[in-house]
């Protein structure tokens, strides 16, 4: 009951957040995925024709999505609670008796929230410009919700360990932004020689952005039980980390 | 029946290996209104750290209200409401929205939370404010915003960490007199400080702090009353004479030199008197200053403000 209200409160406060500051946190990804739009649909699109057997741009939506699914959830986590730390507002939520997996819960939640919002936001700007179809409706809910905690985690992990707000932008330029361009949202892995096909399966977001694209074509580059295991894993291993930095206090109990 | 906080053997050395607790051992009794007084760097904000879990200790045992922070850590801290020595909140969030997260992370419900936050910000002089952001807060208003989000969730004991520093006299006593009748609705108050007028005006149990290790633990009148006394040397011509003196503690250290510890209501006029009548003549007379005076004055030295606290050691 107790740790129901502390929930609640840790989510309200963190929707609350990027609510406050939507033009920062909401408007950018409906600008950017008209950016591809324009760019990789209308212009470029029509010369490459189809691939998976739809037309490119058709192709290339639901990677698009994921892709700002990913980014948005990451960053939000990232962002506010390195910065709970930086003001020490942290320490509200420390002193009280709220169990550290409500922190953990709290935060990935604001995180979930945000991304799938921005989902949305995303998929209502690509309305606009292509005809979506949907496949499978319970794969695309089930993708976009463990995706979006899977980088909540992330984030939250990285904000852990961050000591300044340099710390949170290293991971996402360096690691996140190339892991998502060789996901597989522009191309499908099957066009790869067969090593970097292999290579491709050593990178998770290939599992996402391809459970995710089979929710609204039904096509897939990976079988959608393995995607499954794969984001199911690596939610398991990151949700285990973080409650063991949490509760040894790493970067926030001395 | 069990006390509000009870430390035993409490240690803490810091990453790097500075000892910042060398051996902590206090009692607070429920109901108390208790002063933990110590010059800067001498472990207050470590120990307070310590009861609320942002220090993890070296060694030791901590209960609050009988609840054992290494067993019940969430029980033990649903009983302090702390207000700490730095500002901690969001600059950016509106002081309601302050208050009502704080109580909910104590499992206070949305609709009670907005009705204290009512009454506390309305006590402490911020309703006006309450939609503004924090930020936009003076320093004082600031100080009293912690106390009522440290109130929120009604705590049997209340801790805070020098909250007087950098506040105005006014905005102090007014302080003061809400933390009096906190007191005397029952809630249990401990406060650091550095300046001895505070503990002096509202705490009835005082232990000081220094270096990590408590060198007096007593009750204020107590405390006052050894600072009361004060201790004289004579020099003598030496004599042969074993010199006493009625109702005066006195110690006669060699031939020519006299100690004599004289309280604030004695008069030095009878010391001489009597002297003069035993054929003492004395040569000259100075201060003797006393462990705690000596004490008081590294104290003051450290707290810089030396002149709001000079009628302690004057
Ligand atoms: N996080 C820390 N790491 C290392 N040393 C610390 C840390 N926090 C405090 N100290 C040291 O511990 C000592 C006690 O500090 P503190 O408890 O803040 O004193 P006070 O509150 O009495 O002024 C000081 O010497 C301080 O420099
Ligand atoms: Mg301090």
């Amino acid at each position: 009951m107790n740790n129901t209200i502390a929930l609640k409160s840790i989510l309200h406060k963190e929707v609350h957040r990027f609510m406050r500051i939507w033009v920062q946190t909401l408007v950018p990804p409906a600008i950017t995925i008209c950016l591809y739009f324009v760019i990789f649909g209308s212009l470029i699109g029509k010369r490459i024709g189809e691939m998976g057997g739809f037309d490119y741009m058709s192709f290339i939506v639901p990677g698009l999505i994921m892709m700002s699914v990913i980014t948005n959830s990451y960053s939000n986590v990232a962002s506010s609670f390195f910065s709970a730390k930086w003001q020490r507002n942290v320490e509200e939520m420390l002193v009280a008796p709220v169990p550290n997996w409500v922190i953990v819960a709290g935060y990935v939640g604001g995180g979930m929230c945000r991304g799938i919002l921005v989902g949305l936001i995303v998929t209502f700007v690509a309305l606009f410009f292509v005809d979506i179809q949907v496949h499978n409706i319970w794969v695309i809910i089930a993708t976009v919700s463990l995706t979006s905690a899977t980088f909540a985690l992330g984030g939250l992990i990285n904000a852990i360990f961050a000591g300044s707000f340099d710390d949170i932008s290293i991971i996402p330029t360096f690691v996140l932004t190339p892991l998502t361009y060789l996901g597989g949202v522009f191309y499908s892995i099957s066009l790869l020689p067969e090593f970097w096909q292999g290579v491709s399966q050593a990178n998770p977001i290939v599992y996402m952005v391809n459970a995710f694209r089979y929710g609204f074509l039904g096509i897939s580059d990976v079988s959608i039980v393995t995607a499954f295991a794969v984001i199911g894993i690596f939610i398991v291993t990151l949700f285990t980390i973080a409650m063991v930095l949490i509760s040894k206090g790493i970067g926030l109990r001395s | 029946m069990t006390y509000a906080l009870e430390i035993t053997g409490l240690k803490k050395t810091y990453k790097g290996g500075f000892q910042a607790l060398k051996n902590i051992e206090l009692k607070v009794k429920q109901g108390d209104f208790f002063a933990l007084l110590g010059p800067n760097g001498a472990g207050k904000s470590t120990t307070i750290g310590v009861m609320t879990s942002l220090v993890n200790k070296t060694e030791g045992q901590v209960k609050i209200y009988g609840h054992d922070i290494d067993n019940a850590l969430e029980l033990a801290k649903s009983h302090i409401g702390l207000v700490p020595q730095e500002f901690n909140f969001n600059q950016f969030e509106p002081l309601t929205n302050i208050l009502v997260n704080q109580a909910g992370y104590y499992g206070v419900e949305r609709k009670t939370a907005l009705i204290r936050a009512e009454k506390y910000l309305k006590q402490l002089e911020l309703w006006d404010k309450r939609d503004e952001p924090a930020r936009a807060l003076s320093g004082g208003m600031k100080r009293r915003l912690m106390i009522a989000r440290a109130l929120m969730h009604e705590p049997k004991m209340l801790i805070l960490d020098e909250p007087t520093a950098g506040v105005d006299i006014e905005i102090r006593r007014a302080m003061w007199d809400f933390l009096q009748q906190l007191n005397e609705e029952g809630i249990t108050i401990i406060l650091t400080t550095h300046y001895l007028e505070e503990a002096e005006m509202l705490c009835r149990n005082i232990a000081i702090i220094d270096g990590g290790e408590i060198v007096e633990n007593t009750t204020m009148k107590g405390l006052l009353a050894q600072l009361d006394i004060e201790t004289f040397v004579l020099d003598l011509v030496p004599t042969q004479h074993q010199v006493s003196i009625d109702g005066i503690v006195s110690r006669q250290l060699d031939d020519h030199t006299l100690e004599i510890d004289i309280s604030k209501h004695q008069s030095l006029n009878q010391v001489f008197a009597q002297l003069s009548l035993q054929n003492v003549e004395v040569k000259s007379m100075r201060n003797k200053s006393n462990r705690l005076e000596a004490l008081f004055v590294s104290l003051i030295n450290q707290s810089g403000s030396a002149k709001e606290n000079s009628k302690v050691v004057a």
